[in-house]
């Protein structure tokens, strides 16, 4: 039975008074062609056991191979200490707690969190983390739009971001009145510059720059962010967290270095799992972190002098400024940061780029052995991460299918890109992250081969 | 009893105006409201060039744990705004009406000033409060 503290008295004289004739009624506005109705198409109740039944039932359907698909979240060895100190009870909270100086140590660990955060990224504040990577980057255009001294409610977005990204960034943005405008990659696989250029200085509030890309291509992110700089614009930039382990930080892009950073922190820690729960991270400059949204740990001394944390700036946020909050959409997902603070505290600077490179290498190698195949070929020609578009003498969709039924070992064999990239042919996304060994990638060549002949 | 400077007029929502011989209003928020507010961190004020209609909502004054709107009293156009702020908001604490200016207004109709409240006026509001 819910808690709900209300009697059926409470509510008639709660009706009475606001002058509705029943509960019914306060939902007169919605049309009812828009009401959804008695949910028709939801079964009956379950028992615990029968749902579990049902439940291993389905798990058993997936058969667990080789798994080569990126696109966004990334396959990672994650030591078991990670998990294990996660989900010890003084930690186990989905959340920062209520009573917040009160935990101590969960704000300790989200204060080292937000240090680690603003190090890989070259900027002076983190928040305690945002609800994904998609909404980390919508979040950021609208601080963009809050900080620039001339907002123009316009964004310059370039194709090579993440597709469900654009999706998330237009959701969030377009009924605030903020255009989107697409920039088009080169043959290379890169933002075409020229189209920037030819964009007017002036026009636009943010130009957004991701970190590999969506193909894994390097972007030539030094001369987007002089060109972005050069029109009068801020730049945000979206990154894998786990390739700036190599890579110069976006405080250092260009001659200015980018001015807002987010991205998905899924690869420090978190488990693929369905596509979730993952977590958001979101850095900025100094200069703009009071349109910063999202919950800030900070470091103070309490009255005797002793070193304490404590939540800080908290006038940005909902419980305080209402309304005019910075966010009221915004989430902090306080276990997959526990998981990825223990995860980078155990790596290290030094396992954190050695899980990179190795990633980058196998990723080369994969590319190298599947376009020995007759009819197989590398999309584009720039450098790259972890992930490479190849090309493919026949439907993706069917290759995937025929991958996934392969003996013995099946292999998830990629992200195919004719969806949401139909000019590009049959191209297929692959990643080979540092888990999959010399065996694994000839494997995934022997069975692509096999499939294609 | 705070400090109500006989020669600006103001607004009920706790803003003093100051009308510059070139017309120009500049604004900023009373002694009594940044008593009431208590010690300043930080000053949002509006861009410059920036439309207002008059009484909305266009900076906002931040305390250790509160943050309050300040209104425009007036239609018109930011022409400028205090940059000092930024780094001293203290500045509305201990000069309200001098150093802690907040921003300068084109209004766009100059008659519109004569309808704000003067001295004494300010000083009922405050009474009845």
């Amino acid at each position: 039975m819910p808690f709900i503290p209300h009697t059926e008295t409470d509510v008639a004289e709660m009706l009475t008074a606001i002058g509705a004739p029943n509960f019914d009624s306060l939902f007169d506005e919605i049309p009812t062609e828009l009401r959804c109705g008695p949910l028709a198409h939801v079964p009956a109740r379950l028992t615990e056991m029968e749902v579990a039944r049902l439940m291993h039932g389905r798990a058993h359907q997936d058969r667990h191979g080789l798994s080569f698909i990126g696109a966004g979240a990334y396959e990672h060895h994650i030591p078991a200490a990670v998990w294990e100190i996660t989900t010890r009870g003084e930690f186990y909270s989905a959340y920062t707690p209520y009573q917040a100086e009160a935990s101590q140590g969960t704000l300790q660990l989200l204060y080292e969190f937000q240090s680690m955060m603003t190090a890989l990224t070259g900027m002076d504040v983190s928040n305690a983390s945002m609800y994904d990577g998609a909404s980390a980057l919508a979040e950021s255009v609208l601080m963009a739009e809050r900080s620039h001294a001339a907002g123009k409610r316009r964004v310059i977005v370039p194709r090579t971001l993440h597709p469900l990204y654009r999706k998330v960034l237009f959701a969030l943005i377009d009924a605030q009145c903020i255009e989107i405008v697409e920039l088009p990659h080169d043959a290379s696989g890169r933002t075409d510059l020229a189209a920037l250029q030819a964009i007017e200085a002036g026009s636009f509030t943010s130009l957004v720059i991701p970190q590999p890309n969506f193909f894994g291509a390097f972007e030539d992110v030094d001369a987007l962010t002089d060109i972005a700089r050069d029109k009068g614009a801020m730049v945000i930039a979206v990154v894998n967290p786990v390739s700036l382990a190599l890579l110069k930080p976006p405080g250092e892009w260009g001659a200015t270095g980018a001015d807002i950073v987010c991205g998905d922190g899924q690869p420090l820690g978190a488990p693929l799992s369905s596509g979730g729960p993952y977590f958001g991270f979101l850095t900025a400059r100094q200069e703009f972190v009071r349109q910063m949204p999202g919950r800030i740990v900070g470091r103070t001394v309490d009255l005797d002098g002793k070193p304490g944390f404590t939540l800080t700036l908290q006038a940005r946020e909902q419980h305080i400024r209402r309304s005019k909050a910075t966010s009221n959409i915004c989430t902090n997902q306080g276990l997959l940061v526990t998981a990825a603070t223990i995860h980078m505290s155990l790596l290290g600077a030094e396992g954190l780029a050695r899980v990179a490179s190795a990633s980058m290498r196998n990723t080369g190698e994969l590319a190298t052995l599947l376009c020995e195949i007759p009819g197989v070929t590398r999309v584009f020609d720039a450098p790259g991460f972890h992930e490479v578009a190849i090309r493919l003498p026949k439907p993706v969709g069917e290759v995937l299918a025929a991958l996934a039924a392969t003996e013995a070992v099946a292999i998830l064999g990629g992200f195919d890109l004719s969806a949401d990239y139909p000019e590009l042919g049959d191209a297929l996304l692959v990643c080979a992250t540092e888990t999959k060994t010399h065996a694994d990638l000839r494997h995934f060549r022997d069975a692509l081969a096999a499939v294609l002949i | 009893m705070s400090n109500i400077p006989a020669e600006l007029k103001y607004a009920a929502s706790h803003e003093w105006i100051k009308v510059e011989a070139d017309g120009t209003l500049t604004i900023g928020i009373t002694d009594h409201a940044q008593g009431a507010l208590g010690d300043l961190v930080f000053v949002e004020v509006p861009k410059v060039g920036r439309k207002l209609a008059a009484n909305e909502a266009c900076a906002v004054v931040e305390s250790v744990k509160a943050a309050s709107d300040v209104y425009a009293p007036v239609a018109g156009e930011v022409s400028a705004v205090n940059d000092a702020l930024a780094g001293a908001p203290e500045l509305l604490n201990s000069d309200p009406y001098n150093a802690g200016w907040m921003w300068k207004l084109k209004p766009a109709n100059p008659a519109d000033v004569e309808a704000l409240l003067d001295a004494a006026g300010y000083a009922k509001v405050l009474e009845n409060a």
